[in-house]
């Protein structure tokens, strides 16, 4: 099963990277431009770029950068995001208080933050690190309140008459029965995390921790996006494989430690 | 079958009353219900879905509080006047209709969570208690199994594990077998008498199955549709214990002959009025 699923993933990829090189070769293979595909530099060219970006340090430096920012922002919501959403959850009054404002600020794209974030934050980086926070905070706090009102009545009922303590309802009850929905939010929101970092570092101009100065540190967005002024097409590709790979490699990551501390949600 | 075993659990109802909403377009649950559960036997509740005995069980379990009316657990008042909502305890627990073992918690770890909440005994004493009790139950091998890897009927007869782990004076039924396949369900009756036999605890177990009632119970209460109030209230004389065979004789069928008629009717009576299946 798990092979056949690894079987079936590796030859979707191919066929996806062979479809890709027949359309942006297709002018030189069949004489027939295909429209805007063609525009796209072909994945070999691609992979080449990569592994040529792969030996220069600036090229880590950005991709570290972003990873940096995207975990400080990830974290960041995560402790602030859970025990929020427990409290909402548990505390009538409070949700009542919360809610509304949690509410009216949700909607708000994490990106129409930017110039507001830049203006109120000391440094670019600190702007860029707290849009990043918005990005996963709202996904995940929503998660948690919805998981924990979600908990059958039936296990306060159990726990309640076998003894259980307001303290022993909470820790035993409330904490593990929310756990797959704060899985789940974590997971959603890193994604989005590393979708506004790189925006987010493409209209701050890139933050400023970079030591190389220039180009090379403002990040894989900033990356891409002086790819772009610099005419480089095959750079700009490369640099939003690299964010693809990072974002599945971020989820695969959340997922194996959803696993590991959800252990009966595990078939068999 | 140890007789002389100390008789308690013994659950008095008296002139219970529920309306649910506000008082006057409220809708009456329970109206003017008297009975007893005596000690040590298993009586057992018929009605029609959605007719409110569930409602009578969440009263003694100090789920929900009563309108008006006192229900006395062993001479003991759980709630009466003064005090409309008992406090829910570990001498009274219940085994709900879809089961409520934890899921996130081992069969083992729900079985030794009450003994561990109420600080009765040492982590490592609840756990030998659990085994032990897991395996007179027939529940050996699947301590470590996760709730959601075995089938509903165990899962159910782990969670009267669970509930009986903390001596209660009574044990609290509802519909526990209803999602279960008839087969499934009569395995789960003789085990269900099995540990009634080895315990002794008192049982309220609420149903819509009558020849579930009669096989099970030392008393049957058949209850009018909502709202809920005894209609006819059975002692059933067959020996105990009981096993399947009991189903067979004429003692049983004159049983069933003569509460089919009063059950049949106040089934029409509720689906007459549209009472939904809860």
């Amino acid at each position: 099963m798990k092979r056949e699923d690894l079987r079936r993933g590796a030859v979707a990829i191919c066929v996806f990277l062979l479809l890709w090189e027949a359309g942006s070769r297709s002018e030189s293979w069949f004489g027939y431009a295909v429209p805007s595909v063609s525009q796209i530099p072909p994945p070999s060219a691609v992979l080449l770029e990569m592994s040529r970006l792969m030996l220069e340090p600036s090229f880590w430096e950005s991709a570290y950068l972003s990873t940096l920012r995207v975990f400080e922002g990830f974290f960041a919501a995560m402790l602030i995001g859970i025990p929020l959403g427990l409290a909402m959850a548990v505390s009538r009054t409070f949700y009542g208080i919360t809610f509304p404002v949690f509410e009216v600020l949700r909607p708000i794209p994490p990106l129409a933050w930017v110039p507001a974030s830049i203006i109120f934050w000391p440094t670019q980086e600190l702007s860029i690190a707290f849009v990043t926070f918005l990005g996963a905070f709202f996904t995940i706090v929503i998660n948690v309140i919805g998981g924990a009102q979600a908990i059958d009545i039936r296990y306060f009922q159990a726990a309640r008459s076998m003894g259980s303590s307001t303290w022993d309802i909470f820790r035993r009850i409330i904490l593990p029965a929310t756990l797959p929905s704060i899985v789940v939010g974590a997971t959603v929101g890193v994604g989005i995390t590393w979708a506004v970092v790189v925006a987010a570092e493409m209209i701050s101009g890139g933050g400023s921790a970079g030591s190389m100065g220039g180009a090379a540190g403002g990040g894989l967005g900033f990356f891409i996006w002086n790819s772009y002024v610099g005419g480089s097409y095959t750079q700009i590709v490369a640099g939003m494989v690299t964010i693809g790979i990072a974002g599945y490699i971020s989820s695969a990551l959340l997922r194996t430690v959803g696993q590991w501390i959800t252990p009966w949600l595990n078939e068999g | 079958m140890p007789r002389e075993a100390a008789r308690k659990g013994g659950v008095r109802i008296l002139d219970a009353v529920k309306m649910y909403g506000a008082e006057g377009s409220g809708v009456l649950a329970v109206d003017h219900c008297t009975f007893d559960v005596p000690a040590g036997e298993i009586t057992v509740v018929v009605g029609p879905s959605g007719c409110g005995k569930t409602t009578l069980l969440n009263a003694i379990a100090g789920f929900h509080s009563l309108s008006s009316g006192s229900i006395y657990l062993d001479e003991e008042m759980l709630c009466g006047p003064g005090r409309l909502k008992a406090a829910p305890g570990p001498d009274r627990i219940v085994v709900f209709q879809n089961g409520a073992l934890f899921p996130w918690k081992t069969n083992i770890d729900n079985v030794a969570f009450g003994p561990i909440m109420q600080g009765l005994m040492r982590r490592r004493h609840a756990y030998e208690k659990a085994r032990q009790m897991m395996a007179d139950a027939g529940l050996r091998g699947i301590e470590n199994n996760y709730p959601g890897e075995i089938s509903s009927g165990v899962r159910r007869r782990v969670e009267i594990v669970r509930a009986l782990m903390t001596d209660p004076k009574i044990l609290l039924l509802d519909e526990p077998y209803r999602a279960l396949d008839s087969l499934t369900k009569s395995v789960m009756h003789e085990a269900l008498l099995e540990i009634f036999y080895r315990n002794r605890v008192t049982i309220f177990f609420i149903t819509h199955d009558l020849e579930e009632a009669i096989f099970l119970g030392h008393r049957v209460v058949i209850m009018t549709t909502r709202p809920c109030r005894p209609k006819k209230i059975l002692d059933i004389d067959i020996p105990h214990p009981r096993d399947y065979s009991v189903l067979t004789t004429r003692r049983f069928r004159e049983f069933m002959d003569e509460t089919a008629a009063a059950v049949h009717e106040e089934a029409i009576k509720a689906f007459d009025a549209g009472e939904k299946e809860r």
